[in-house]
């Protein structure tokens, strides 16, 4: 295990942002955090790397404590945090050699450099400061920077929040090429498209893992048959179907509903045919698969119900 | 091993100092600030403040037309401390000129001038002074102690043998024409490093903090320490560069001298540079963002220019300000700095001013290393 903690908390005053969490990630693997702002990712990542003391519990990275071990960890370790944190006054070049400086990165630093800037894509932008870079740009030198001295352990904090979906996918290459290098990468993110490609995921909502596994067991057993209604758009079906006990969740995708009725109703389309039909909505209902948004709808509406 | 890991941590202080060189040579506004301020500064207080009043507006009535009275006048002028602009008999006049504010002072002279001089007990003179302007009564208590009106100088009208009054000789040490710019310029030096250097380093260490770059530090292997003395070294030279200035502006255009060794001159300032860095760290801990850096560095500038004996008499003021003014840096470098530059003082002369920087510095940098920590909370 890359990294492992038990019952690790944190308060900020009256708030809990990580309340009593456990993990355990495997190296070698894409490890997703997905949850909604403030449900207590960023302040995870910023213990695994030493930066916040847990408040209760501890983690161990690389078996080491992130309290006590927090040096050793460092060197092993490539962070890059939500914001852009680089120099803007600084090049390409300037900011790539400070890194290195800091990391104490020996032999031929300077090829180094130039390999990064080549995988990167970042030969054009050698002398440009990273103030001037736009969004895309600025996080491929953000991972360089954070790539630079080859970590085991690469914490990326919502790094595509600023970015256009091609420079996403992009990026999401360069994942997928680092963790067949052997480094394990921990990201946390909000969206499904990306959570979906991680080998492992936790789903966080108010400081709490509320469901974890791969992308594919969640969808599996995501504990709620999906349906897709169609011919109810513009009536107050939406409504109606949200107040019922049995249901978690109803999503408008155009003209169609896509519902989450409890795994425990039986023959649930029927049930779902009645209901609508009592209101005088004759709608096509066609049972669908789950994606991870629903797990993510069922997992947190759980959360909240508190059962 | 020891030395293998004190080699990589020298290279990460010298990676930051560069970086910090880098970052400030494209600020246009901070770099200028490195020699604007202390331009400015000198001008300004050079050429603006000066305490010795001179050609004072002044309107005479002389009552009493005597050829005495003529030549107290006379003696008046001669001190240049007064200008005599009007001539009148008229007291409706003194006091129409003294209300537009045109005339600072009056000298009414009386019809029986001769007569009050044979006279022990009355006054002989009567000087009117614009209250509203704050330094002319301390002039016109000067012009009062001359000897010509005061009354243990009235002996020689007394006598009526000379009119040559016997002067009380007042001399004044090491700044003998009392020039303001010769006590001011020394004292710059302590003013504008304190300025900029508690301004700057704050500045300096917040703005990684806002900006996030901070975060980024503290994922790397890069020590605290590291950190601190690798962002403050550049300052040290910005500090010795500015006092470089302030010499050399100082000497060009008000002829300060420097009496003593140069050599003490830059130890010391180096001291007070590190005790100013040493303060401006310690803002730094206190604030969350640029703008409350800056405002606590102004908070600690204030009682330093009031108190320290760069703007009042340090003797003049109530003890509890006096004990206050102990804790700056700035008021014993003062002492430092006047000491070598006008009196010729050497570094060990001056001990007990440089072993309380000293002690500062100690004090601050404790503090703020335990208050500077490689977290976030």
């Amino acid at each position: 295990m890359a990294i492992t903690a038990r019952q690790l908390t944190r308060r900020f005053g009256e708030k809990t942002a990580v309340d009593h969490i456990d993990l355990d990630i495997p190296a070698g693997r894409i490890y997703g955090f997905l949850g909604p702002n403030g449900s207590g990712k960023s302040t995870t990542l910023r213990m695994l790397c030493g930066m916040l003391l847990p408040s209760d519990g501890h983690a161990e990275v690389f078996g080491l404590s992130v309290v006590k071990d927090a040096e050793a960890i460092r060197r092993r370790l490539g962070y890059m945090p939500q914001k852009f944190s680089l120099w803007e006054d600084l090049t390409t070049d300037e900011n790539l050699r400070f890194i290195a400086d800091l990391y104490g990165l020996e032999g031929d630093v300077d090829a180094r450099i130039a390999q990064a800037r080549n995988t990167y894509n970042l030969e054009k932008l050698r002398a440009q400061r990273a103030g001037t870079m736009s969004g895309g740009q600025k996080q491929r030198l953000a991972l360089a920077a954070a790539t630079l001295h080859s970590p085991e352990l690469l914490l990326l904090d919502e790094p595509t929040s600023a970015v256009d979906p091609q420079s996403r996918r992009d990026f999401w290459e360069r994942l997928f090429m680092l963790a067949e290098a052997g480094a394990t990468i921990l990201v946390s993110t909000h969206y499904m498209d990306e959570a979906e490609r991680c080998h492992g995921l936790a789903i966080l909502a108010e400081g709490r893992v509320v469901s974890e596994g791969s992308p594919r067991d969640l969808m599996n057993g995501v504990g709620a048959d999906v349906f897709e209604v169609e011919g109810a758009d513009g009536s107050e079906a939406p409504r109606l179907l949200r107040a019922l006990p049995w249901i978690h969740g109803v999503t408008q995708l155009g003209v169609r509903l896509r519902v989450l009725v409890d795994r425990s109703e039986n023959a649930p389309a029927d049930q779902l045919r009645a209901v609508l039909k009592q209101h005088g909505i004759d709608a096509k209902i066609e049972p669908t698969h789950a994606s991870l948004e629903d797990v993510f709808v069922v997992a947190t509406r759980r959360e909240k119900n508190g059962d | 091993m020891a030395t293998s890991r004190f080699i990589a941590s020298l290279r990460r202080l010298r990676a930051v100092a560069m970086k910090e060189v880098r970052q400030l040579s494209r600020d246009r506004v901070t770099f200028g600030m490195i020699v604007g301020v202390p331009l400015m500064q000198i001008t300004l207080f050079g050429y603006a403040i000066n305490y010795d009043v001179r050609n004072l507006a002044t309107v005479v009535q002389d009552q009493a037309q005597s050829s005495m009275s003529r030549e107290f006048v006379a003696q008046l002028r001669a001190t240049q401390v007064i200008h005599v602009a009007w001539q009148t008999d008229s007291a409706s006049e003194v006091d129409r000129l003294m209300r537009e504010g045109r005339a600072s002072m009056a000298v009414v002279i009386p019809a029986d001038f001769e007569r009050r001089l044979q006279s022990e007990t009355r006054p002989v003179v009567q000087i009117l002074v614009d209250g509203s302007q704050p330094s002319l009564a301390g002039v016109a208590n000067g012009v009062a102690m001359l000897p010509t009106i005061s009354r243990h100088g009235m002996g020689p009208y007394a006598g009526g043998k000379r009119m040559a009054p016997r002067r009380i000789e007042i001399r004044t040490l090491y700044n003998p024409e009392k020039r303001t710019a010769v006590q001011i310029v020394p004292a710059l030096i302590g003013v504008i490093l304190s300025m900029t250097m508690v301004l700057f380093t704050s500045g300096a260490i917040v703005r990684e903090r806002e900006r996030g770059n901070l975060e980024l530090l503290i994922a790397t292997p890069l020590g605290r320490l590291e950190l601190m003395v690798g962002k403050l070294l550049p300052y040290v030279g910005i500090g010795l560069i500015q006092v470089t200035l302030i010499l050399v502006v100082g000497k060009l255009l008000f002829a300060v001298p420097t009496v003593g060794h140069f050599f003490d001159l830059y130890c010391a300032a180096l001291l007070f540079i590190a005790a100013s860095l040493g303060l401006g760290l310690f803002v730094s801990t206190l604030a969350q963002t640029q703008f409350q850096a800056f405002q606590l560095a102004f908070v600690t500038m204030l009682p330093s220019i009031l108190l320290s004996g760069f703007m009042f008499p340090f003797e003049g003021m109530p003890e509890a300000a006096q004990w206050l003014a102990q804790i700056l840096p700035l008021t014993h470098f003062n002492v430092i700095v006047r000491g070598i530059m006008l009196r010729g003082a050497d570094l060990p002369e001056v001990w007990p001013q440089a072993l309380k920087l000293v002690v500062f510095l100690a004090v601050m940098l404790t503090v703020a290393v335990a208050r500077f920590k490689k977290r976030l909370d």
